[in-house]
């Protein structure tokens, strides 16, 4: 079994949601981005999105777009994460081998890697799925089919933006969770997310049996205790990735503790959530 | 005009002239965009599909390019330039003779009319050189919309006098200080703006690039080049030309001139691009001539990127060129090879804007300076009693700062 089909359906059975942090791969280094991925899990990370540095991301805020940038300008190559990942697939504790990873790509490395060398080396790096936030659903059949035959979920996103109709046409071809996007904008933390948020994903709910999550604008432990209510799972990037920023002036010790206990605090408001929910 | 997308081309084409349902021109085109921007692309479609079948709308078109704009442009026989290139005849389709001194006035009134049309409230731009930020501002202001306009720091230093009248038209410019600070730079920030408010904003895309409709809507705007070239020419010398030559950075100009040709066999079609300083990654912006196909800012074209995906640096002379993609129907013209597409280096274009000013009392920009020098070299090869129509994309007032630095002269 795919292991995200797998994490939903244990979290169903025990009527709990799923945090999921997204960093960005090769940010400040990638031996960084090796520690902290145990270090999450341990805090209570239930699937991890790994950000493949992209030169051009128009969905991405100055946050995001920032740690690309950085993680570019000192040569990670996709080769190199996915070696990273290989390592730590093969070498981690059982709960490390055991969570979810799935890249968060630009269908313009995909395209230039080719969709079968992406996907074959995804798959053995021990990755789970893939987001191709530059890829809508008119264009990405084949890369869903191919996907499919790898056991790979090729996962979809839904936004305010997305009339009706064809959210539902979206859900049904989706695979692994949906994620829906809080916000018409792009990715980084906001103090208050829309109003009708709760009711749009309710609705959603009405639409599909996949696992719905939440993406863009989350930050803080109240957000996600609010949010459990109607998600199954929740993404929080930009407020992770700050925390790395100003790496020059701290030891990678430090800064994996930091975004631990800030993951950790969040962990805990979900599971605050789920006891009251 | 009859209709924005009409050719004026009464022979036949192998070559499809218009994109599939899905915006594809060939393989090249397309919609590779966040699903956030999808609901407002498919609008922008609609939108566009019913402007251009309401004759009110053309006619409004129409009236603002004739009265507005200046349009017709010249065809200018330029007899001394010619006699300098030493052959083929050379004719030049003034678009520096337009209302902002450049053909992005075209396309950014039409587009603005849509914008207008959808009720959109607030216009954003992304722009290099400045010409396409000083056309929607120009527009924004002749309709009273308000207009945003992204620059990247690097081509406000090279561009300060269209800075100035964009803010004099009451535009708001944005500087980028994110990557290379140019054009690429701004068209990422642009996307992101539209991203969180494509409900009350339009966002007016400079060149032939981009999600589809935009490829297209920017075509058949520029597409009033070719057409009036294409009469022009007839009218003058009872035929058509054996060339057609036009720089191409994203390539709104080139679209503009070649599409009404391309279904004339006899006519040799030539795009100029940035060859810079030479051949290596980062000091030219030759996306055709030396880029791979992939996706860049919303569709799959030719782009200059690595192995893994990632856009290049790349480097111009002219800041309008300064830009690692290119409109994916020219990465179409190109391999079905009805377009040839050559370099140009930035010191073959210095020499030609000199040429051009000293020979005939016209200041191109330098942009238009890269299709001027590589119609000197069309023109030797075709020889004398062959025509070749260049399109002259600009006027160069915005780079006389930039001209006279590198001459060590500078004005300021």
């Amino acid at each position: 079994m795919n292991r995200i089909d797998a994490l939903f359906a244990r979290l169903k059975a025990e009527n709990r949601r799923a945090l999921m942090p997204f960093l960005t791969a090769g940010d400040p280094d990638l031996a960084t981005t090796a520690a902290l991925i145990p270090e999450l899990v341990r805090r209570g990370a239930s699937m991890l999105e790994i950000g493949i540095p992209y030169s051009d991301p128009v969905a991405d805020g100055p946050v995001i777009a920032a740690s690309y940038h950085r993680a570019l300008t000192q040569g990670v190559k996709v080769a190199h994460i996915f070696q990273t990942l290989r390592t730590l697939r093969a070498e981690g504790s059982d709960a490390v081998r055991d969570t979810p990873l799935v890249s968060m790509v630009s269908y313009s490395i995909v395209n230039r890697m080719g969709v079968d060398r992406y996907l074959n080396d995804a798959a053995t790096a021990g990755l789970d799925g893939l987001i191709v936030p530059d890829l809508p659903v008119e264009e990405s059949a084949s890369l869903q089919d191919k996907a499919t035959r790898r056991n790979l979920k090729l996962i979809q996103l839904i936004t305010p933006t997305t009339p009706r109709a064809r959210a539902v046409e979206i859900a049904r071809l989706t695979t692994g969770f949906i994620y829906y996007v809080s916000v018409a904008g792009i990715t980084g933390e906001r103090k208050a997310l829309p109003e009708d948020l709760k009711a749009n994903v309710a609705w959603l709910r009405t639409q599909t049996d996949l696992p719905i999550c939440i993406g863009f604008g989350i930050s803080s432990p109240e957000q996600v205790e609010e949010l459990a209510e109607v998600a199954d799972g929740l993404i929080v990037g930009s407020a992770l990735v700050r925390r790395l920023a100003d790496s020059a002036t701290r030891s990678r010790a430090d800064l994996v503790k930091e975004v631990g206990d800030f993951i950790g605090s969040l962990a805990d408001a979900l599971n605050a959530g789920d006891a009251v929910g | 005009m009859s209709h924005p997308a009409s050719t004026g081309s009464s022979t036949s084409t192998t070559i499809a002239q218009a994109p599939d349902a899905l915006g594809r021109f060939g393989a090249f085109g397309g919609r590779f965009v966040p699903e956030t921007l999808m609901d407002a692309l498919n609008q922008l479609s609609a939108a566009y599909e019913e402007a251009k079948a309401d004759p009110e709308f053309v006619r409004e078109l129409e009236y603002y390019w004739k009265d507005y704009v200046g349009r017709p442009s010249s065809l200018y026989r330029a007899d001394r330039l010619t006699k300098f290139a030493g052959g083929a005849e050379i004719y030049l389709k003034r678009e520096d003779l337009n209302h902002t001194g450049a053909h992005k006035i075209n396309n950014a009134i039409g587009q603005v009319m849509i914008a207008r049309r959808m009720g959109k409230k607030r216009v954003i731009a992304e722009t290099g050189a400045g010409q396409h930020g000083v056309a929607t501002a120009t527009a924004c202001a002749l309709f009273g919309i308000s207009c945003t306009v992204y620059m990247g720091e690097e081509d406000i230093r090279r561009q300060k006098l269209n800075v100035f009248n964009m803010r004099t038209m009451g535009a708001t410019v944005v500087p980028v200080s994110s990557g290379s600070k140019t054009l690429r730079d701004a068209t990422n920030e642009a996307f992101r703006d539209w991203m969180g408010s494509s409900k009350e904003t339009h966002y007016t895309i400079g060149s032939v690039v981009g999600p589809h409709p935009f490829p297209t809507i920017v075509r058949d705007f520029q597409s009033v080049i070719g057409r009036e070239a294409r009469a022009q020419i007839q009218e003058k010398a009872g035929r058509l030309p054996d060339a057609v030559v036009a720089c191409v950075g994203g390539g709104s100009n080139a679209a503009g001139i070649f599409y009404p040709f391309i279904g004339d066999e006899s006519v040799e079609l030539i795009g100029a691009e940035a060859g810079g300083r030479g051949r290596k990654s980062g000091d030219h912006a030759a996306s055709l001539t030396q880029g791979k196909p992939g996706v860049l800012h919303g569709s799959f074209s030719y782009v200059l990127q690595d192995d893994d995906g990632q856009t290049q640096d790349v480097h111009s002379i002219s800041a309008g060129l300064d830009y690692p993609g290119v409109g994916p129907e020219h990465a179409y013209w190109k391999d079905s090879g009805r377009v040839r597409y050559e370099s140009v280096t930035d010191a073959e274009a210095l020499a030609a804007y000199g040429e051009a000013a000293r020979q005939e009392g016209i200041l191109p920009a330098l942009e238009s300076s890269h299709a001027i020098a590589q119609a000197f070299k069309e023109a030797k090869r075709l020889g004398p009693g062959k025509i070749l129509i260049t399109c002259l994309s600009g006027r160069g007032d915005k780079d006389a700062f930039e001209v006279a630095r590198l001459r060590g002269e500078p004005i300021t």
